[in-house]
């Protein structure tokens, strides 16, 4: 019991737009383990950010209830970094690298010389050494990329939160980054929810694999992903146990994309069987 | 860099020029030659009427101007930063910005008479406060939601919010507030003193001019003009160096 970083149960969430509600996410159960790294999958409007600006709580639900680590989150818990979907935006222009990185530590009230240490070290994790005294609008969006990495890491959080965090670079550049996420998840034994709408990237990343519904959104299935932990672009992408977990996925996806949903209004049916899946 | 310093100053000097020229041989009372305005000006602006008339208009303007600054930037956060507050206000504030600030000055002076420095000073502040309290209400209000989710998440506090996300981000409509208001400021300044017989760089010229000082009564407005110029210089100097970071984001934005 005690192992469970987070738990999300029955999460709901309605948005209340001018005289028009948008029921984004209607009933999401699940768990994810300390040092677990999920991804969630679902097409795109199916309130992946909703999900994770719940579980960041950066967003009030309507219903249901996230912990972290046995408390209820009610507002951003300490231990929790997000990257944002958005991240060239997320960066603070008006800070170069090193001041982005270094400004939340700034608040945890760390020494200058340790901050400076921990920044470093960040930045060498992801690459970006070179750029330090640069300014986020100097860089490439791969780079701008890497600095929302580095802050993320060097905050040291026990929990990851990341949304979309690849949509938008090139392939080579999200190869690596994918790699990153892996290697900086494997050494910093982080717990981590990896948000995509790629299919390929879920399951090349994930452990586990949660496939949403489209609006209003519940679990669809949890699938487990038999990979080895040590993963390679090459070799693992071109593995059978890849493409059978892939085939799986994409199946699920497709369904969901038209409008299948796991049982007609049956919240016990759909708690056993996240039960299952989740203990299976 | 030379380069741009004589495009910078090549206008000016062929205006000065056609001045010098043609009012070179003027007879006019009321336009005399450029010749002898500039004869007038060292034995007009000698060490006393400095003392006694620039440095206390300078000083009213500074202080105007920082007061309407402070209370500008700090309402403008307040109400930028809250919907309800901003519905509350928007009405009342577009109707005082319409409001010509120079009409307030015998409204002012009823309360702090016309001759000492509080009237001047309230009406300098006044007048520059809705330029700068607008922009900070834009500026704030139109912060990215993204900047903002990213300074919650990571638990910055109040005051490192406000210091390093809030100010910092809304710093580029602030400082196009504050330069408006700065033209604001020294228009008032002037206007503030005309209703008063008082000293002051104003007072001075409506002094010269019923005194039919006219070659002195042009030193002034010359000197006015020349103080502007070096105003926005000053301002342009701290601007150019706390908002680099802005020019390179429109830049690669641009770039785009
Ligand atoms: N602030 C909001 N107000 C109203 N509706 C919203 C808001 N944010 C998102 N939505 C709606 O909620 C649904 C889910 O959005 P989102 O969580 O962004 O999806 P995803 O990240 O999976 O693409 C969408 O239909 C979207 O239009
Ligand atoms: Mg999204």
């Amino acid at each position: 019991m005690s192992t469970t970083a987070l738990d999300v149960r029955n999460l709901a969430k309605t948005y209340d737009g001018h005289g028009r509600d948008v029921e984004a996410v209607r009933d999401l159960t699940f768990r994810v383990d300390r040092g677990e790294l999920v991804c969630v999958v679902g097409p795109s409007g199916a309130g992946k950010t909703t999900l994770l600006r719940c579980v960041a709580g950066l967003l009030d639900s309507s219903g249901g209830t996230v912990h972290l680590d046995g408390v209820p989150v009610t507002g951003p818990p300490a231990g929790m970094a997000v990257v944002f979907q958005e991240y060239g935006r997320s960066l603070f222009p008006w800070l170069t690298v090193r001041g982005n990185v270094g400004l939340p530590l700034k608040e945890k009230g760390l020494d200058r010389p340790t901050r400076a240490a921990k920044v470093d070290a960040a930045l060498a994790a992801v690459g970006l050494c070179d750029s330090a005294d640069a300014h986020p609008w100097q860089l490439s969006g791969g780079m701008q990329q890497r600095v929302a990495i580095a802050r993320a890491v060097a905050y040291e959080p026990s929990v990851l939160l990341m949304d979309e965090p690849f949509a938008s670079v090139d392939a080579q550049t999200r190869a690596e980054l994918e790699d990153l996420v892996r290697d900086l998840w494997q050494d910093l034994g982080v717990t981590v929810l990896f948000v995509t709408h790629d299919i390929d990237e879920a399951v090349y990343l994930g452990q586990r694999v949660l496939v949403l519904s489209n609006r209003p959104t519940v679990v669809l299935e949890d699938v487990r992903v038999d990979l080895p932990t040590a993963r390679d672009q090459l070799r693992t992408r071109s593995s059978p146990a890849f493409a059978a977990a892939r085939n799986r996925v994409y199946e699920l996806v497709q369904r969901a994309k038209q409008g299948h949903r796991p049982l007609p209004r049956a919240t016990g049916a759909r708690a056993m069987s996240t039960g299952t899946t989740a203990e299976g | 860099m030379t380069r741009r310093a004589l495009v910078a100053l090549g206008l000016p000097v062929v205006l000065v020029a056609t001045w010098w020229v043609l009012s070179a041989g003027s007879t006019s009372f009321f336009w005399p030659p450029l010749s002898a305005i500039v004869a007038a000006f060292p034995t007009t602006w000698t060490a006393d009427p400095i003392a006694h008339d620039v440095l206390p208009s300078l000083a009213r303007l500074t202080a105007g101007y920082l007061v309407a600054l402070v209370v500008g930037v700090a309402a403008g956060v307040a109400i930028g930063s809250d919907r309800v507050l901003r519905a509350l206000c928007e009405p009342v504030l577009e109707f005082l910005r319409a409001i010509p600030p120079p009409v307030l000055v015998p409204v002012i002076a009823l309360f702090a008479g016309y001759t000492g420095s509080t009237t001047k000073v309230v009406t300098i502040a006044l007048g520059c406060l809705w330029p700068i309290l607008l922009n900070t209400v834009e500026g704030v209000r139109s912060l990215d939601e993204v900047l903002r989710d990213t300074a919650r998440s990571y638990r910055l506090g109040r005051l490192t919010t406000l210091r390093q996300v809030v100010l910092r981000g809304s710093s580029p409509r602030i400082a196009a507030g504050a330069r408006q208001a700065l033209s604001v400021g020294v228009i008032l300044m002037v206007i503030s003193e005309l209703f008063g017989a008082d000293r002051g760089l104003g007072a001075a010229v409506v002094r010269f001019q019923r005194g039919f000082a006219i070659p002195q009564m042009w030193t002034g407005i010359i000197l006015l003009g020349l103080l502007g110029v070096a105003l926005s210089g000053l301002f342009r100097l701290v601007e150019h160096r706390t908002l680099a970071w802005y020019r390179g984001l429109r830049q690669a934005e641009r770039e785009v």
